[in-house]
């Protein structure tokens, strides 16, 4: 591990270029790229609010998407994005305001109506049946529009072949990979003859050239005519596909904005409404003692039909005081085994776990934390809350033997809220109280509170499981920026993410995991998250290293957006001189998109 | 120490939530309600005025004989319940505590009827046995849920029905019953010795039960075990999520085989009341199905001691007062069942309802406050 120089990039950082943001009053025909003329718009909501009892979560949202467009449709977890789609949806009916469709007033009262209106949504989580065939599935509740037979199939074919979703109709869903069965998914909706399109979240889960390949199918959609509502928090993805975007802030629109003019960096302000910490210099704080090593780890165990399968293989890995170990893969690879065996979850089939100098192969879960194991579990509600546990008793669990939280075998709850409203305080998470249930907090507070937990036993070391998934930009940042600290005074990280500009922000070394064992390493500041990708899917191995043209790119890009992606790591580069690099490179990239 | 007491003092007021114990009063009040209406229901269809059968409960209820019978009942009835909570509280449904009862009060009668200690051993011998064998009989389903994945309903189903024949093969003269019954023509184990009798308190309503007071020092226990001690943090967390108690490092399957062992060891102590103070002899007579009341007790009273004891209160009461419906007018006694049946099916349908509403109401109620601090804080940012 080469320590690596930061970019010292001190560019006026968003001296608001107010050209490309307008304010969004209640003005129409905002946002959009101005070659769309005037045809009456595709989806035009005004001034929608929708209350539920004590909190609005919508207020006086106007909304324009042209027809024929990719509209993005930005904002934090908990801005209002979901409500507001509901509505659009015909979930939800919205308490004032109003909802046109191609220029015509309608009112929805369920998901039939707006469907009949050509409105089809992408849920973010797939809604299909893995035992059923794709014809069966896109079928399966449209029986009355072309049968079940020989038209339906006509019928899927034309329409894959139409938009170039290359979906095959016979084959059995739970063979698809993710990105297969998203497109089987915007199939069915426009099987049921949909023009408007929303899609949630529908990067998420997807790695970089699955969403390449997204991205172009979306622009044979609006090729074709369709409209596509496209809901992210994904910046530069934002930025690259839509032609237009608006952003959601508490309930409202902040603003609209065109993808040609603004930058990422402004984007994210925002959505978070106000300026974001910039990355400071950074010097690399790996040390030379090793903290965790783990040995020739080898997991196997059954599967469902009773099947032993091999999930890990030879896995060995060190890591040093200081140093942070990104694993990049797709998921289900073995990540979450991984985890598991270094916490003492899973029973190791072979291979030896050592933190510290200290033997823990054969301890429980709770020695190893004991010792020093602190741990962001991938799923917070299955492995890190209990949901209907006040925060306090939540700020227990995990480290109940420790102080504050006990003396002895006694439990010591005053202590325990106490040191709560600390973590309350310090790690800025926002509730009304500590004993309130852990369910009623947002995602992104939830996680700063087991952010605040893990790091208030000082760990020797972090597992950090995919720490920012779906949490809220400003959320995100603060995460970061706690983990560096630690980072500094000595911890070790080992960091699972899928976000791949978190990975190469972040790590100080790279490992891609692929079917349980490790294939290929990589250095964060010579690597590009497309190389990763390859990697991710099987189809590089060895050490990565990305040629300098499109590391240069990549880092013009990250510092475009510097208020995201760059804010975990302070740069991904190495030799190169980014601030050569031409901001153009993102703008041709959003142009990409026309 | 003083100084750090303080705030949470402060805090303690508001901590209780009004609102929060207005509903979870309600489901119970709610069930209760319901039960009554629906017994109301039945009498009046088969031709009896309803008024005046709750009329002769309530008041053969005031008396003070079926207020001391009514407590000496509910205390059984209590460790039956607290019995059946502990395996709740994680998750745990032991069904078996009918079993394990009956072969811990079996066995403790015989080691009972076999050794004459002086009370202070002999009490405390014929306790610890019927706790010994009730945990060790709950430990079979334990075991097999730990090592064989069984689940602990059916396991310990099964086992009730294994006991009833064991206690049948073991009480055949000869074995536990002496070869020669003593008085009458049922078969039951040995007296015990004098020395085991329990101590009473004389009322002026009869011979009050002074298990009464092991009781209560039995529902404080609980509390303080759960609630104060590690292991309560850790049998709730599993309770709550075994997942996450997993990950958070609690030992889940030794915590299983823990928690039914002292479940099953609680059930033991069931049958300890009757046998110390008014039988002293298990028998083909003993009482049956205490175990299966524990269960609705528990279930009616949310898991917690106070519930427990309130719902142990009802629950004795409605038997005790039940006998003479058919003594004071034509009035099935099996009407009771009906009203403890209600009750029960009510209850849990309500908490489940009750439970579901107060998260949502939560969670609103948390957005609403997040919501007036954001717009506060926006107001000061637009003021400066």
């Amino acid at each position: 591990m080469t320590p690596r120089p930061s970019p010292q990039r001190n560019e006026a950082p968003a001296e608001h270029q107010e050209i490309a943001i307008t304010a969004s009053t209640p003005s129409p025909s905002k946002g959009g790229d101005p070659g769309a003329g005037t045809a009456a718009a595709a989806v035009e909501l005004r001034g929608i609010t929708k209350r539920f009892p004590g909190v609005v979560a919508n207020h006086d949202i106007n909304l324009t998407v042209r027809p024929g467009t990719v509209h993005a449709l930005m904002g934090e977890n908990g801005a209002g994005k979901s409500t507001l789609m509901k509505i659009l949806y015909g979930m939800q009916r919205p308490d004032e305001g109003t909802i046109a469709i191609n220029g015509e007033q309608v009112e929805f009262s369920s998901p039939g109506d707006a469907i009949a209106r050509g409105i089809g949504m992408v849920h973010q989580h797939f809604m299909l049946a893995d035992n059923l065939t794709v014809l069966e599935n896109v079928v399966l509740g449209g029986e009355k529009l072309h049968g079940i037979g020989g038209r339906a199939r006509a019928k899927i074919m034309e329409i894959s072949d139409q938009y170039g979703l290359n979906v095959r109709p016979d084959a059995l869903v739970e063979d698809l990979g993710v990105a297969e069965r998203q497109r089987v998914e915007i199939l069915k909706v426009l099987y049921r003859g949909a023009r408007i399109l929303i899609l949630d979240e529908p990067t998420a889960v997807l790695v970089p050239q699955e969403v390449d390949a997204l991205f172009g199918n979306l622009r044979e959609l609006k090729a074709e005519g369709v409209t596509v509502i496209f809901i992210s928090h994904k910046l530069h993805e934002v930025l690259s596909v839509a032609d237009a975007i608006s952003v959601i802030r508490r309930g409202t629109t902040v603003g609209d904005a065109d993808p040609q003019q603004v930058t990422a960096r402004q984007l994210a302000e925002m959505m978070v409404g106000s300026e974001l910490p910039s990355p400071e210099s950074r010097e690399s704080t790996v040390t030379s003692t090793e903290m965790l090593r783990v040995e020739a780890l080898r997991i196997a165990k059954p599967d469902a039909e009773g099947i032993e399968r091999v999930v890990l293989d030879d896995i060995s890995l060190t890591i040093r005081k200081g140093e942070v170990l990104g694993i990049a893969g797709v998921e289900g690879n073995g990540q979450a085994e991984l985890v598991e065996a270094i916490m003492g979850m899973l029973p190791l089939t072979a291979g030896t776990v050592t933190l510290d100098g200290t033997d823990l192969t054969g301890a429980l879960t709770r020695s190893r934390r004991e010792a020093g194991i602190g741990y962001i579990p991938e799923d917070r509600h299955r492995h890190g809350l209990l949901l209907e546990a006040p925060l306090w008793e939540n700020r227990i669990l995990g480290h109940v033997t420790e102080e504050p939280n006990s003396k002895g075998f006694r439990l010591d709850p005053a202590a325990a809220r106490k040191d709560t409203l600390r973590i309350v305080q310090e790690y800025d998470v926002r509730t009304p109280g500590i004993e309130v249930t852990a369910a009623s907090l947002s995602g992104g507070n939830q996680q700063k509170l087991i952010v605040g937990r893990e790091m208030s036993h000082r760990p020797k070391l972090l597992i950090a499981a995919h720490p920012t998934r779906g949490v809220d930009v400003g959320a995100q940042a603060q995460i970061w920026e706690q983990i560096r600290t630690a980072q500094r005074e000595g911890l070790a990280v080992l960091l699972i993410s899928a976000d791949l500009d978190e990975l190469i922000g972040l790590s100080d070394a790279i490992r891609v995991i692929y079917r349980g064992r490790l294939v290929a390493d990589a250095d964060p500041a010579t690597v590009t998250a497309e190389d990763l990708g390859t990697a991710m899917t099987g189809a590089a191995s060895g050490h990565l290293e990305s040629d300098e043209t499109a590391l240069a790119e990549a880092a013009a890009i990250a510092d475009e957006q510097f208020g995201r992606s760059d804010a975990p790591g302070g740069g991904a580069t190495g030799t190169d001189e980014p601030s050569d690099a031409p901001a153009d490179t993102a703008a041709d990239d959003a142009q990409a998109g026309e | 120490m003083t100084t750090s007491t303080e705030p949470a003092q402060r805090g303690r007021l508001q901590r209780i939530d009004w609102e929060k114990v207005g509903l979870s009063l309600a489901a119970p009040v709610l069930a209760v309600v319901i039960s009554v209406v629906i017994s109301s229901i039945v009498l009046a269809v088969s031709g009896r005025d309803p008024f005046q059968a709750f009329n002769i409960m309530g008041t053969y209820g005031s008396a003070s004989d079926a207020q001391v019978a009514t407590l000496n009942k509910a205390t059984t009835y209590f460790i039956s319940g607290i019995a059946v909570a502990f395996g709740f509280r994680m998750n745990l449904f032991n069904i078996g505590t009918e079993g394990q009862y009956r072969l811990g009060a079996l066995f403790a009668a015989y080691v009972g009827g076999a050794v004459n200690l002086p009370s202070f051993l002999e009490i405390p011998l014929v306790l610890l046995t019927a706790m010994l064998v009730g945990g060790l009989w709950a430990s079979i389903a334990g075991v097999l849920k730990v090592k064989r994945g069984v689940s602990e309903v059916i396991a310990t189903i099964m086992l009730n029905a294994i006991a009833t024949s064991v206690v049948g093969l073991l009480l055949i003269p000869g074995r536990f019953a002496p070869t020669v019954s003593g008085t009458s023509n049922s078969i039951q184990t040995k007296d015990m010795a004098a020395s085991s009798d329990f101590f009473t308190i004389t009322t002026q309503g009869g011979e009050l039960y002074g298990f009464v007071i092991v009781a209560v020092v039995l529902g404080i226990a609980f509390q303080l075990v759960l609630n104060r001690t590690r292991f309560g943090f850790d049998l709730r967390a599993t309770g709550r999520s075994e997942a996450a108690a997993q990950a958070s490092g609690v030992n889940v399957k030794r915590m299983v085989l823990t928690s039914m062992v002292v479940s099953g060891a609680l059930a033991g102590l069931i049958g300890m009341p009757d046998l110390l103070t008014t039988t002293h002899h298990f028998g083909q007579t003993f009482q049956l199905n205490l175990g299966f009341i524990g269960i609705a007790v528990a279930l009616l009273g949310r898991n917690t001691p106070v519930g427990i004891a309130i719902a142990s209160l009802l629950y004795a009461f409605l038997d005790v007062t039940a006998v003479q419906l058919p003594l004071k007018g034509d009035f099935p006694q099996e009407i009771v069942q009906v009203m403890q049946g209600t009750i029960v099916i009510c209850v849990v349908v309500a908490y489940e309802l009750v439970r579901r509403y107060g998260l949502k109401r939560q969670q609103q109620k948390v957005g609403a406050q997040l919501a007036a601090q954001a717009a506060a804080a926006a107001k000061k940012e637009v003021a400066a």
